[in-house]
């Protein structure tokens, strides 16, 4: 869909500026440009290869290896349940049958009105609370067919406010004010730090 | 579904009897906030560590037998000493927990963030470092959000980045998140994805991280839990962190014990102590097997461990007796399965996961898991082949070279396959899916040729390799 926005270049550019090298900021500035349009377009990554300085294919090459950056919209809702083992063990993959039939779209699918995708995904660190699901990274325990079929109702009807929609991930974000740092080590400076050198003992500094 | 105690806000942690180390705040419902971590002696550690000769912590936390948490088991005071004396130097912190069955990191991670910062100074003054990465997974989203909350209080306190606590000391916690890839959990993979590029492994050596991770400099690369335990050991000494756990494992650790238990949960229980069955079995614990089933088999460390069965119930939680047993601890991750459980379709699952995650790098891994995978697809699908049993144990055998049970071998007579795994490949991730198959084929292997014989008497067929056609393979 498009370049990232004016307020996201800003935001990109603080964020380039606490690695070492702008290359490393290229995960963050995927997940931005994800925030911003539900999904990673194509532009989006022509603009982060130019803030960062890599080409474009560098940018896509990073982008399509990692399972949470969809490079076509998804739903406003991503629908993750787990079938790995533990939750298999609970009835995850009966969640999985049920949830296809209930959306009436497959795993990787999105449903006519836009509103859902649905995912079958690995471990998401819920095991005791088997089986489990993620709605955009929002955790649900105990997932039954009653229950999944109420959440849909719910997601469907707007109701859940503590739910962002697809891309936000953290709605909190770290801010580094350079005021406050202590200035991030690039691997070019040479020598440890001053406060390092002063307080080994006398006889390891020789 | 089954009952639990947990702590309301901490879902999924049992706050049972025994000594906390680093759960001790998860009782408090705002145990995330600035507030009640200084409430609760937050920040003293650190405060006490400025004053002192940074190769002192080094040594307290190396006295203190700190045994690495993500999964290989590795004194953390012994790592850090790899380092050779090259300045800049990192440390990187894997918070990419997603071996299936374990969740820790991410509880420590939503429930105490300022205990796991705490851990990180701590850790960079010991080896002179200025800048730590902190790397959280991608799908975790609240312990991303705490995290960054918790570092911009932390920040504007005056307790991280320039002049930390008044002092000359500078130490900048940078905040860092994947995107859903479990290799990424591999150290030198979540390097390069710190790098921005691809998680795929790097080859060790020369790229051990001590002397060649991040941007090619000394890297320190450790697991949250072990991080977390770093505060604890200073303030109390090494001395007073011996007191719990084994003489060989000193200390804590958590456990995510899932699967068909009474009481599934996180628990945090001191090291080499108890063993797995009073783990299952026992009040303070798991409290039994659904439905008053009988123990089929369980997964002693994470996706990647070796099954294990009735007959090992008895060892303790203690990593060289597992690891002498054929499996291991690895992060904490215990999977229990009752007698209702298909082994063939739970081999299949865990299978998967390493087809699924396979980065591709290497040719072993990359495409003998997905044939791994299929085959077992085939046969839970009712289109298994009589061959197929010795097939599997062939290609696991090219991804993880060990003598297996092959068909020439008497029931009787099968030998486990080495562990640690041998490999053909950079990372262990390809050998790790060789596991379930060894674990499943050795011990049910009549359950697979039931289902071989099933099908081809549903199919009409003798087994007869020329005439079974998946329904997929013949569409493809």
């Amino acid at each position: 869909m498009s370049r990232l926005s004016a307020a996201n270049v800003l935001l990109a550019k603080e964020i380039i500026a606490r690695y070492p090298r702008p290359k490393s900021a290229l995960l963050p500035l995927l997940h931005l440009a994800q925030e911003q349009d539900g999904y990673v377009a194509e532009d989006a990554m022509e603009h982060i290869a130019e803030l960062i300085g890599v080409t474009a294919a560098e940018v896509l090459g990073t982008c399509s290896f990692y399972e949470m950056f969809k490079r076509e919209p998804v739903g406003r809702y991503m629908i993750n349940i787990c079938t790995n083992i533990s939750c298999q063990l609970m009835g995850g993959e009966e969640l999985l049958h049920h949830a296809e039939e209930r959306l009436g779209v497959r795993p990787g699918g999105t449903t006519e009105d836009g509103m859902f995708t649905l995912e079958d995904v690995e471990c998401i660190a819920a095991c005791t609370e088997a089986p489990c699901l993620q709605v955009n990274y929002r955790y649900e325990y105990h997932v039954d067919n009653e229950r999944f079929d109420e959440l849909v109702d719910e997601l469907a009807r707007g109701s859940r406010h503590d739910i962002p929609r697809h891309g936000t991930l953290g709605r909190v974000r770290q801010h580094l004010d350079p005021e406050r740092a202590a200035g991030i080590r690039a691997p070019e400076s040479t020598g440890e730090p001053q406060w390092y050198t002063s307080r080994k003992p006398k006889e390891e500094a020789r | 579904m089954p009952t639990n105690d947990y702590v309301a806000h901490a879902v999924g942690y049992v706050d049972n009897e025994g000594p906390k180390i680093v759960t001790s705040r998860f009782s408090d419902p705002d145990s995330y906030t600035l507030d009640r971590y200084e409430a609760t002696g937050g920040y003293n550690a650190t405060r006490a560590v400025l004053q002192m000769n940074p190769a002192d912590v080094h040594s307290q936390v190396r006295d203190a037998v700190l045994l690495g948490r993500g999964g290989a088991g590795f004194p953390a005071g012994v790592k850090w000493g790899f380092m050779p004396p090259i300045w800049p130097r990192y440390l990187v912190v894997n918070g990419d927990e997603s071996e299936p069955g374990t969740y820790k990191d991410r509880l420590l991670m939503e429930r105490d963030p300022h205990q796991l910062i705490e851990g990180c100074l701590i850790t960079c003054y010991a080896l002179g470092l200025n800048t730590c990465f902190l790397y959280v997974r991608g799908e975790m989203a609240l312990a991303q959000e705490r995290l960054a909350r918790a570092l911009n209080d932390a920040y504007a306190a005056g307790y991280v980045g320039r002049n930390m606590f008044g002092t000359d000391v500078g130490i900048d916690v940078v905040l860092t998140w994947g995107a859903g890839a479990y290799i990424v959990g591999e150290e030198t993979a979540l390097i390069e994805s710190l790098e921005g590029n691809r998680g795929m492994p790097r080859l060790k050596p020369p790229f051990f991280p001590a002397a060649k991770g991040l941007y090619m400099k000394p890297t320190i690369v450790n697991n949250v839990e072990t991080l977390a335990n770093v505060p604890w050991i200073v303030l109390n000494g090494a001395d007073a962190y011996k007191r719990y756990g084994s003489e060989r494992s000193p200390g804590t650790r958590m456990l995510a014990i899932s699967g068909h238990v009474n009481r599934p949960g996180v628990y945090e229980v001191e090291q080499g102590k108890v063993t797995f069955r009073e783990l299952f079995y026992g009040d303070n614990y798991c409290q039994g097997i659904r439905d008053g089933n009988e123990l089929k088999m369980f997964i002693p460390g994470g996706g990647s461990a070796p099954w294990f069965f009735p007959e090992q119930l008895d060892l303790p939680l203690e990593a060289a007796d597992v690891g002498a047993a054929g499996s291991m601890l690895g992060s904490g991750a215990i999977v229990v399965m009752d007698e209702t459980t298909d082994a063939v379709r739970a081999c299949l699952r865990v299978v998967r996961f390493f087809a699924r995650e396979s980065c591709g790098k290497c040719t072993p891994c990359r495409e003998g898991t997905n044939w791994e995978e299929k085959i077992l697809q085939r046969i839970d699908d009712g289109y298994g082949r009589l061959e197929d049993i010795d097939l599997l144990l062939d290609i696991g055998s090219q991804i993880s070279p060990g003598n297996y049970p092959t068909a020439s071998f008497e029931a009787e007579g099968l030998e486990a396959n080495p562990f640690p795994p041998k490999q053909t490949t950079i990372c262990p991730l390809g050998p790790s899916s060789v596991a379930p198959i060894t674990s499943a084929i050795r011990r049910f292997r009549h359950e697979f040729e039931e289902k071989i014989a099933a099908s081809a008497l549903t199919n009409g067929h003798h087994g007869d390799a020329d005439h079974d056609e998946h329904p997929e393979e013949v569409s493809a």
